[in-house]
């Protein structure tokens, strides 16, 4: 019985080590990335926030309605000109697959700027800074300044554009923000 | 038969709570918490947050964590993808306490997270911005492995729940070789900035049911000088 004992106590460390390395302590959900080829264009990838409905957060200065409600923005005058918010974002098949964060600010050593985090968690991070002037068509243009996982061997653009929801229905949303992102890998020298 | 059956059983058990205490116990697990850019030669800017939720201006996460999001009116980041992530946005303060600016942090459960290695890992990003200065992105990979070691099991073990003391660590694991964090410049002064940065937390209690109680957060980031250039000798 004691040898049986014995057998039982390796087996027990076996299995708890077998299951350790086996089966994975985290196993993020995915949804398939929606990446569309276009002829002679590259490729690019489309995601966008529901406005208000992805909405976390507005923080910025004097809002009417701050949201969330309760949010305690800071009174301090460097944030005057600081407008942050946080979103949930969707694919283009209006699946939600990640955070966002934009923040836009203007002060005497950055100039006007706007920049996006995309924080996709099975995938990984984009940080992007856009031109603050809105080009023909009400798109802002910026480049891919750092990307991680997936994206940190990438460069390319992003483009941002507010697209209004004129479908009357009850339940649609004010509109979306629309995010493309056309990335390729970087050309790698032998 | 059934004698050996259930010597079997119990020895498994047995094995199973040997190994468990094994990988504990295990001081190969615990990692240096000295941190590279203490030595740096180069100017290194300290940032600090309290990382306790309601101090936050928001937190977010599931809804079903023992932290609370806050305030309790936010969105809640319930659907599968974003399931195991938590949104933060805080204001950071500089080494005199003065306000800095603001840091939006997402941090989500890592699938590299490797528990016989003694790697509790989660893969984040900063996206800070400081009024006059400029804006900068800090990506990361954590280990809260000493943290969960050394706080929240305690804590589960003590008979109030809770746990009181101090503890200081970073939790910075990479991408850096030398455990620490990519620092990418946005605009301002810290356009084309390339550097690295750790981030450690220091804690003083901890609470089961509603989680860290006081803990603060660090982000040290290297600010590389300008290279030096040396004048003729007259």
């Amino acid at each position: 019985m004691f040898k049986t004992f014995i057998v039982g106590i390796v087996l027990g460390v076996v299995a708890i080590a077998a299951a350790l390395y086996l089966i994975p302590v985290v196993d993020q959900s995915r949804e398939p990335s929606m990446i569309v080829v276009h002829p002679n264009h590259g490729n690019t990838e489309s995601f966008h926030v529901n406005v208000p409905m992805d909405r976390i957060m507005i923080g910025a200065k004097a809002q009417a309605n701050p949201l969330p409600p309760g949010l305690d923005w800071p009174e301090d005058t460097g944030f005057d000109g600081v407008r942050a918010e946080l979103f949930k974002l969707r694919n283009a098949n209006e699946d939600v697959v990640g955070v966002a964060s934009r923040i836009a600010a203007s002060d005497e050593v950055s100039g006007d700027m706007i920049e996006w985090v995309l924080h996709l968690p099975a995938r990984g991070s984009i940080y992007v800074d856009l031109q603050p002037e809105p080009r023909e068509g009400g798109y802002r243009v910026g480049a891919l300044r750092a990307g991680t996982r997936e994206f940190v061997s990438l460069v390319g653009q992003m483009t941002e554009r507010w697209i209004a929801d004129n479908s009357g229905l009850e339940d649609a949303p004010a509109g979306r923000i629309e995010l493309i992102t056309a990335f390729v890998a970087q050309e790698i020298t032998p | 038969m059934i004698k050996h059956l259930a010597s079997l059983l119990i020895g498994m058990l047995v094995g199973a709570a040997m190994f468990l205490a094994l990988l504990y116990f295990n001081p190969l697990t615990h990692q240096n918490t000295l941190s590279p850019i203490s030595v740096s030669e180069h100017d290194v800017m300290t940032l600090n947050y309290s990382a306790v939720a309601v101090d936050s201006l928001v937190y977010t996460n599931d809804g079903e964590s023992h932290v609370d999001p806050h305030p309790a009116k936010v969105l809640q980041l319930w659907e599968a993808p974003i399931r195991r992530t938590t949104a933060m946005a805080t204001i950071l303060s500089d080494s005199r306490d003065r306000v800095a600016g603001i840091g939006i942090k997402f941090s989500s459960d890592s699938e590299k997270t490797n528990l016989l290695n003694g790697e509790a890992l989660v893969d984040s990003v900063w996206h800070i911005y400081l009024p006059g200065r400029g804006s900068m992105l800090i990506a990361q990979s954590e280990n809260y492995w000493n943290y969960l070691h050394d706080v929240v099991i305690p804590a589960y073990w003590s008979s109030g729940d809770n746990w009181r003391g101090v503890w200081n660590g970073n939790i910075t694991a990479g991408p850096g070789a030398l455990f620490t964090a990519r620092v990418v410049g946005g605009g301002g002064e810290f356009e084309g900035l390339e550097s690295d940065a750790v981030e450690s937390l220091s804690a003083k209690a901890y609470s089961v049911e509603k989680g860290p109680v006081a803990l603060r957060g660090e982000l040290a980031v290297e600010i590389p000088r300008d290279e030096l250039t040396v004048s003729e000798d007259p």
